[in-house]
């Protein structure tokens, strides 16, 4: 019983991850129809975030500081995801508008370079994050049953991402603004709305979600300059199984994709449960096949 | 000169002359090159094929396939497999003896023949494109969603490949072999005929691609690129072209890896992977999507340049391939065939102004 529970935590936290990550992407391509190929760089970018920021402790600070320097961090990579990924809205994106195939190569070519950056800044072996104390252990539920700290943390941080998204997008004129230039850009424009403007802010608020999400995979493992090709794809299923438009549709995406995913690597084998995971994705895709919440809409594209 | 090139250029017999040229260019490149240059180029050629099919799918239908390393790769794995059991002259392949393996899978049997294998390079990726195909483009998922499947088709088959090491060689690919029909793979001779083979296959695709182009098949193809929905209220199934393109590409691709694999003697999920997969698409965008002379092209030129530069810088080779991908979509989105084809223009409407103008006004007024 022990090992199934375990599976369920494994399964609904690395769902947890694939949200996060896919919450930045489903946001920008619901919005803009970009597809970020650079997304998984920008993970990287809050990773190293991250890794600099524990450098600076170090080196800097008092040690008995130390143990904070990771809530700070978090901050820290979700600024410096914003900064470039504002950087590359201004100075790209913007031009790919409406062609989201080249979108997606252009970031993809932006995404080597970025990788390349990181090999000739910080060397292309991986560098290990010290975790914080205060996250080593775990809390044991029964005998056999051990939930480690790291996951949990994670998994609140997502939770609280989760709710902000939510609460800015449903709550906010900022959010308002967003949803109008999703649902009918036109006629959001007509209305007075700044779309250029909401475009660089969502796109910027996008990479920095990704850059969260490096500082939380600091926590699971080392972290080098591909680290983000390792989620970019699973997490661009999330996005093409939730659908756009919807934050409830990611969610759904990602715990369809993580759950399955672990269970099926636990009862099969690693490459055959991967497998598996696609022809579930490309089944369920034969029921909904804009994914599992669609923006409903009368326009033919 | 120029006055020459621009009438020849434009008419059908002119066109004959230019595959013609590239005929003979491509059957004298022998005589020119040392047996490592031409091992290289026959190479290239291979991937020329690919990057054609490549741009049937892409440049004339508008789907972006990034998983055409898998049909690639499963063509090679196909040739690959031939060769190995020839080479392990009816006792098992050396990997599979490591992995405690006592006799030989049955899907290992059919490739004992040359023939076979030939067959099944081809009806393999095929058969997976057709699958995808049938499907996605039936329920209408289409433009970055399937691409999106594509690229994870490429994860999957990767890690399949890697993880059933008993079967496929795991990560080490398949190698180790080196005849051919009797023939040593390293021999001159038989490299140069595998040359003549290749250079063969890709003129060959060349007319086959230029005939689906012009057919009425491509015309529909092409009006699906540029209006999928007034295509289908016009009465057209979509997604029988899209399928028939879509396996049309992924053969090529398949023939394209079995020749590969004649000139490098190895094949391995890496060769697969999602990298390669991505910069055959760069081949295309490079050379001009939507004209075939312009992705042979890209992938000659890309490729040649390739192992010119990332041999001595590796680094340099990737930050210039990403800035290549900026540059090409943001600002040469049709390729240096676009480019071309825009010089050509500008350089015509010289020349016929020229003839307009008087002769003795024509001084200090020289286009070329």
């Amino acid at each position: 019983m022990d090992v199934f529970w375990l599976q369920l935590f494994n399964g609904i936290s690395v769902s947890s991850i694939l949200l996060l990550i896919a919450l930045g992407l489903a946001v920008t391509f619901g919005q803009m129809n970009v597809i970020n190929m650079a997304h998984g760089e920008l993970i990287m970018v809050g990773a190293y975030a991250t890794y600099m920021t524990q450098k600076l402790f170090q080196s800097y600070l008092p040690a008995s500081w130390f143990s904070q320097y990771f809530l700070l961090s978090i901050a820290a990579s979700f600024a410096a995801a914003f900064l470039i990924g504002l950087l590359l809205e201004k100075t790209l994106i913007r031009f790919l508008y409406g062609r989201p195939l080249d979108s997606l190569l252009a970031t993809w070519g932006v995404g080597l370079v970025l990788q390349q950056l990181a090999r000739s800044i910080f060397g292309a072996p991986n560098v290990g994050v010290k975790s914080p104390s205060w996250l080593e252990g775990g809390l044991s539920v029964t005998q056999g049953l051990v939930l480690p700290y790291k996951r949990l943390f994670i998994l609140a941080l997502v939770a609280v991402c989760l709710l902000a998204m939510f609460l800015y997008i449903y709550r906010t004129t900022a959010g308002r603004r967003m949803r109008a230039v999703m649902q009918n850009r036109d006629m959001a424009a007509c209305l007075g709305i700044s779309t250029r403007r909401v475009d660089s802010l969502t796109f910027a608020i996008g990479s920095g979600l990704a850059g969260i999400a490096g500082c939380a995979l600091t926590l699971i493992g080392p972290i080098g300059p591909t680290i983000g090709t390792y989620y970019i794809v699973d997490a661009f299923m999330v996005v093409v199984l939730g659908g756009v438009g919807k934050l409830v549709g990611t969610v759904f995406g990602a715990l369809g994709i993580g759950m399955t995913n672990t269970l099926f690597e636990y009862w099969t084998t690693a490459s055959l449960g991967k497998v598996l995971v696609f022809l579930c994705i490309v089944a369920f895709l034969q029921w909904k096949p804009k994914g599992f919440v669609a923006m409903r809409t009368r326009s033919l594209d | 000169m120029t006055q020459w090139m621009i009438k020849t250029g434009a008419s059908r017999y002119g066109l004959a002359m230019w595959y013609f040229l590239a005929a003979a260019l491509l059957l004298a490149a022998p005589l020119f090159t040392s047996d490592f240059r031409l091992n290289l180029l026959a190479k290239f050629l291979a991937f020329a094929i690919a990057a054609v099919g490549l741009d049937l799918l892409w440049g004339y239908t508008g789907i972006l396939s990034l998983g055409h390393g898998v049909f690639f790769g499963l063509g090679g794995y196909a040739m690959a497999m031939h060769l190995k059991l020839q080479a392990s002259g009816g006792r098992l392949p050396d990997f599979m003896d490591w992995s405690g393996l006592t006799k030989l899978p049955w899907f290992w049997m059919p490739f004992q023949s040359f023939g076979g294998a030939v067959l099944l390079g081809m009806a393999i990726p095929a058969a997976v494109a057709l699958f995808l195909g049938f499907f996605t483009f039936r329920n209408r998922i289409r433009g970055v969603y399937f691409t999106i499947l594509t690229q994870a088709l490429v994860i999957i088959s990767v890690t399949l490949i890697t993880g059933q090491q008993a079967f496929t060689g795991g990560t080490n690919g398949i190698t180790g072999y080196g005849q051919i029909l009797g023939h040593s793979l390293a021999a001159p001779e038989t490299k140069l005929a595998l040359y003549y083979v290749t250079a063969g296959v890709l003129l060959a695709t060349f007319v086959l691609a230029r005939i689906v182009v012009k057919s009425r098949f491509g015309k529909v193809l092409r009006a699906i690129r540029d209006g999928e929905n007034r295509v289908r209220f016009l009465g057209y199934d979509p997604s029988r072209y899209q399928m028939g393109v879509f396996v049309l590409s992924a053969t090529l691709s398949g023939i394209a890896g079995m020749l590969f694999v004649l000139h490098v003697g190895i094949i391995s999920p890496s060769m697969m992977g999602i990298v390669p997969s991505i910069e055959m698409v760069l081949w295309v965008a490079i050379g001009g999507r939507g004209t075939l002379i312009g992705a042979a092209l890209g992938a000659l030129l890309l490729n040649g340049a390739k192992s010119a530069f990332s041999e001595s810088y590796p680094d340099i080779w990737l930050f210039f391939m990403g800035a290549l991908f900026i540059v090409t979509t943001v600002f040469l989105p049709r390729g240096i065939a676009g480019l071309a084809v825009d010089g050509w223009r500008k350089a015509r409407r010289i020349v016929r102004r020229r003839k307009e103008v008087p002769e003795h006004e024509r001084k200090g007024y020289s286009a070329v």
